[in-house]
Parts: C-alpha cells; structure tokens; sequence
C-alpha cells in the first residue's frame, strides 16, 4: 500500500495544484517521484508532528489540500489536539494518513501499533475514517477523500497486501463491497482483515458453512445502509478489525443493532484491552488477539451454531 | 484586489485604543468574561496591525489574497471581538449579546465559518502560530502575495508547538511571516520567567534563526519603525513586545489577579474617568446579567 500511495499522490499532484504532501520525516526516497515532479508540493516537516497537523490544518484554510504522512502514532496520537481543535473543528480539508496500521507493525513493539485510533476519531465531529483493504481500494479513496472536502483520516498497511478487486469495483465511501456471497454468516472485514476473512470463508465452505464476505472500508459516516442490509439478511455476524474491540467498528454495528432493536448474533474480533508487550510477527500478534483466518471459522463456527441451537428450542 | 489599510496617526490610534479598552472592561463586567490583564496588554498590537498594516477588507473577509491576522493567545478574544466591530466586520451592537446562550461572542474566537473576519478558532495555546505558518507556506503554492501575523502570549510559548513552528519557519525561510509576542511577564499563576525558563526570550528566537526585534509593545511608534525596518527580511520574524498585563487601567496594571477577576460597577466608571471616556457612555446601570446558569 506504501508504494501505492506515493505514486497516487504524485499522480494526484500532477493533475491538482492544490495537493501538497507533508511528511513527518519519513519515507526515504518514497516520494522522489513527487519530489522531482513538483518540488512545491512536498514539504518535510521533521519530527514535530503537532507543528505539521497545524500547518496543514492552515494550508487547507488558504484553500488546498494537504495529506499528512507519517506512522500512525504519530499521525494520530501524538497530535490529537491539532487534529481535534485545528483540522475537525475548523472543517480544514486535511487527509491524515497513517501507515504501518494496526498490527502492521507489530515487531516494533506498542509505541507502533495502532488499535485505538478508530475508536478516537469516531468520537471527534466532522472527520470520515477510512481503511482500505489493498493497493486499489486506497488509490481509490484517496481519490473520493480528495475529490470532497471534509477532514479525512485514513490508516493504511505497509508493503504487499495482495489486490483483491479492481480500482473500479472500490465502493463509494460510506459503502461495502460484498466479495463472496453466503447464506449462513456473513463476515464484515474492516479494512486490512479482508485477506484472513476470505481465507475464512474458504474454511467454513468445507466444513459446510456458506460465508458471505463484505468488504468494509469506511468506519464512518457509519455504513448505516449496510448494516441494514446485513441484518435483514443474516441472523449471523461476525466482524474483525486489526483494532480494539472497544470503540470499534463492531461496537458501532451493535450500536446500529441496538438502536433499530434488532436482536442477532455478533461477534465482534479484535484486540483486547491490554498492550502487547512481546514483539513478533503481524501474522503471530493477528494468533495472539484471535483475529486470524482460524480464529475467525471459529467465531463463524460458533454464532452459526448457537443460531441452529436457538432454532431447535 | 488587495486592499491597503489607510494608515492612522498615532494620536488616532492612542484614541481608539481607549475607547476599545472601555469597551472590553466594560463587556467583561456585563457579560462576566475574564482574561482583561491579558487583553489590555495586547489590544495595542492588534489595534496597530488592524488600522496599519493588514491589507484587508471587511467587505470581503474571504478574499484570498487578503493578509491574515491570527490571534494564537485565543483568550484575549474580547479585545479582537471588539476590533473586528470597530473595524467593520461586523455591527458592534452585535456585541450586546456577549455571552448571552446561544452567542457566538464568549471566551475564545469561534472559526472563520462562523464569524467573519476570524482566522482561527484558537484558545488551547500553541495552535495559532503553527496555523499560521501553514497560512504563510501556502501562499507560495497558491502564488498569492499575502502576509501572516500571529500575535502570541509570553505563557503560551511554553508549549512545545511554538517552537516546533519555529524551528520549520526558519528552515523553510518564511519571509512573509510576523509573529508579536505579548511580553507582559505573566501567565496564569505566576511570573512568566519564573514558571519556565523563558528569559532571554529574543536570544531563544534569535537562536532559532528569526529576525528578532525589541519594542515597547504600547508604543505605536516603536511598532510601526520595527514592522517597517524589517519588513524585506527575508527571514520569519519575531517582535518581542514589552508589555503591561491590565495596561491602561491603573489598578490593573501589573496585577495578575485580573486575569480571572471581573470588574464590578465602580470599578468599571473608575477604568471610564481614567481612559477618558464621558460620563454618559459608560452605560452600565441596569444592563448588569448573570453570565453562567
């Protein structure tokens, strides 16, 4: 997705004179494209994130359009207030883009990961959440974030992610994009999960479970019509995120659930409510909070039964 | 179109400036609003950039080409609300319902969508100069010929912001940057240089590579041959203003308790006899109201 999103922006730059990059001095030689191309539209701001939300909060108030760059953390986190006060609160057409999310970073230890930006931002007023699943989806919502003018965060993986559909089939933000359909569950991946969900539903088809895989890429507005439409559909639901269960996507689905009265059976994967304080592997930290391809058949496995269970009383 | 400002004399401004000081003592008794040591200290500053330097039009508060004025120390909000009245923002009888539920004239700046003339809705410190470093870089995209100012408090340069924004203005050679810092020696609960280690203050911005220059920040004077000298410095620069919290009123000057405290009916008449203004238009009696629930 890195590499993805460097050449997006560059295109991006190219076609729009508003657009303009700043990087918390990261990157090494990935934006040289960008930098040969339009020298004005790249600005390395250091290692002083709070100074780069705002000056990119007071560029979109002079009317363009920056995108700010860094490791999640330090795009979220460490800067909170300015994204809070100057980009939300002052409607500043900023998109904040965090790479390396979730667990992608998981070797690198707590100070990299980011399971807790979701749940930060659903909170603050005016500001969409986007997570896309691969190389296209990005470039895709990269567009759409452009093309609109409200403040954007997007977390984005790292290296590698296979492309899963192409740029053309990205849904609208605020939508999903069924990718396999099923009758028994229905499995709601957010962003970068997608790939386990759908070795999941594989699983589950040999076991004699039809999985339908709905890929989520907009965290909020709150796919609301989708919700919708998944339980008038499915008695069963399962939904993972690379995020903590708390303040997550899944709890915005319970929450929709909730308000309609609409009783079905969810479970909702994604980290717990601890730190992980041993390093390892992304695929190793995914085993460790459940929310793997396995671990994932087995929540499936789990609602599809109770459901059956329910039905026989 | 870039519309020049029609420069005032000295004496006018000195005039304006009381009558502004009345107007801000008198709408923090009427609407109990605190913060009037540090509006007072600053109120010349803006009074100056409002009438003598910035090149803007209240006709057209969004015109792009328009300079930027941002208020980093959002708290003395009451003495820019009245600025932007006298100056034609927007009608000062607007500012009879400061305070009130539902206004938008309080504590701190509401954002630029909500009220003309705003350019940032600052009051957490350290978010105006950044904002406005973003403002000032963005010119040379949008190949515009504005200028930026920010006016900062002594207290707010101890968050880490301000010299993060200090360090980027400088490498990236942000000419058509000002900032003025309100050196009034105080912040909220003691002696500004004794709360952290401000002092030297210039020597810190000298040394973080900005054109650095000294005034009395109430002297008209001072201010118009600084902003003039400097003005083809191809650095960002730095006024470090010499100011008095409470200036203008004796019985606050230099006293920090009125940063919080609100002055009452007498207090108000002695701070109208002691600015010059006629009896008549202190206008106090009757229109006193509880300002919280």
């Amino acid at each position: 997705m890195r590499n993805a999103f460097a050449d997006e922006v560059t295109q991006l730059a190219a076609a729009d004179q508003r657009v303009i990059l700043l990087s918390g001095d990261i990157g090494n030689r990935l934006f040289d494209k960008l930098r040969a191309q339009s020298p004005d539209r790249f600005l390395n701001c250091g290692v002083a994130e709070a100074n780069m939300m705002g000056v990119a909060a007071g560029m979109g108030l002079c009317g363009l359009r920056p995108i700010v760059y860094t490791i999640t953390p330090f795009t979220t986190t460490r800067c909170l207030e300015q994204i809070r006060v100057d980009v939300a609160y002052h409607e500043s057409p900023v998109t904040i883009v965090g790479t390396g999310s979730g667990l992608s970073y998981a070797s690198l230890g707590p100070t990299h990961h980011s399971l807790e930006d979701f749940a930060i931002f659903r909170a603050i007023p005016n500001i969409q959440i986007l997570a896309p699943w691969d190389a296209p989806s990005l470039r895709s919502l990269l567009r759409q974030a452009l093309a609109g003018s409200r403040p954007t965060y997007m977390r984005i993986g790292k290296k590698g992610e296979k492309s899963l559909v192409s740029i053309e089939q990205v849904p609208g933000i605020g939508h999903g994009l069924t990718v396999r359909q099923g009758k028994d569950v229905c499995i709601v991946a957010v962003g970068t999960m997608a790939a386990e969900a759908l070795e999941a539903a594989d699983q589950l088809t040999i076991q004699g479970i039809e999985a339908e895989v709905v890929l989520v890429h907009t965290v909020k507005p709150v796919p609301e019509a989708l919700f919708a439409d998944i339980s008038a559909r499915f008695d069963s639901i399962v939904t993972v995120e690379e995020h903590a269960r708390i303040g997550g996507f899944g709890e915005s689905l319970l929450s929709f659930l909730a308000r309609q009265g609409v009783a079905k059976r969810v479970k909702v994967l994604g980290t717990g409510d601890e730190f992980l304080t041993v390093v390892g592997s992304q695929t190793y930290s995914r085993r460790y909070f459940g929310l793997d391809a396995d671990s994932l058949v087995q929540a499936a496995e789990n609602v599809c039964t109770s459901v059956d269970a329910r039905r026989k009383c | 179109m870039r519309i020049a400002p029609t420069p005032q004399t000295f004496s006018q401004l000195e005039a304006l400036a009381r009558q502004l000081r009345f107007r801000v003592v008198r709408t923090s008794h009427l609407s109990g609003t605190p913060h009037l040591g540090s509006c007072l200290s600053c109120l010349d500053l803006l009074v100056y950039f409002y009438w003598n330097v910035l090149y803007i039009d209240p006709g057209a508060p969004a015109a792009p080409d328009r300079d930027r004025f941002v208020l980093s120390k959002g708290h003395a909000a009451p003495a820019l609300f009245q600025v932007l009245a006298e100056r034609g923002f927007y009608p000062i009888k607007n500012l009879d319902h400061y305070g009130e539920n539902g206004s938008l004239f309080g504590e701190h700046p509401p954002t630029p969508s909500h009220l003309a003339g705003i350019e940032a809705a600052t009051g957490s410190l350290g978010h105006g100069l950044p904002m406005g470093l973003g403002m000032a870089l963005a010119s040379r995209v949008k190949e515009l010929p504005y200028r930026v100012y920010v006016v900062l408090s002594d207290g707010e340069c101890n968050e880490g912001s301000v010299w993060e924004a200090a360090l980027l203005a400088a490498a990236q050679k942000v000419n058509n940057l000002t900032i003025a810092i309100d050196y009034n020696k105080w912040q909220a609960t003691g002696r500004s240089d004794e709360v952290l280690g401000l002092a030297p203050l210039a020597d810190k911005w000298r040394a973080f590579g900005w054109c650095v220059s000294e005034v009395n920040g109430h002297s008209f004077d001072e201010i118009n041959r600084t902003i003039h000298a400097n003005e083809s410095d191809p650095r960002p620069k730095a006024i470090i203003a010499h100011t008095i919290k409470g200036r203008g009123v004796s019985f606050m000057e230099d006293d920090n308790n009125w940063h919080y405290r609100i002055p009452n009916d007498e207090e108000v008449y002695r701070a109208a006899m002691e600015l010059g203004i006629a009896e008549d238009d202190v206008n106090i009696k009757g229109h006193k109201r509880a300002s919280h629930d």
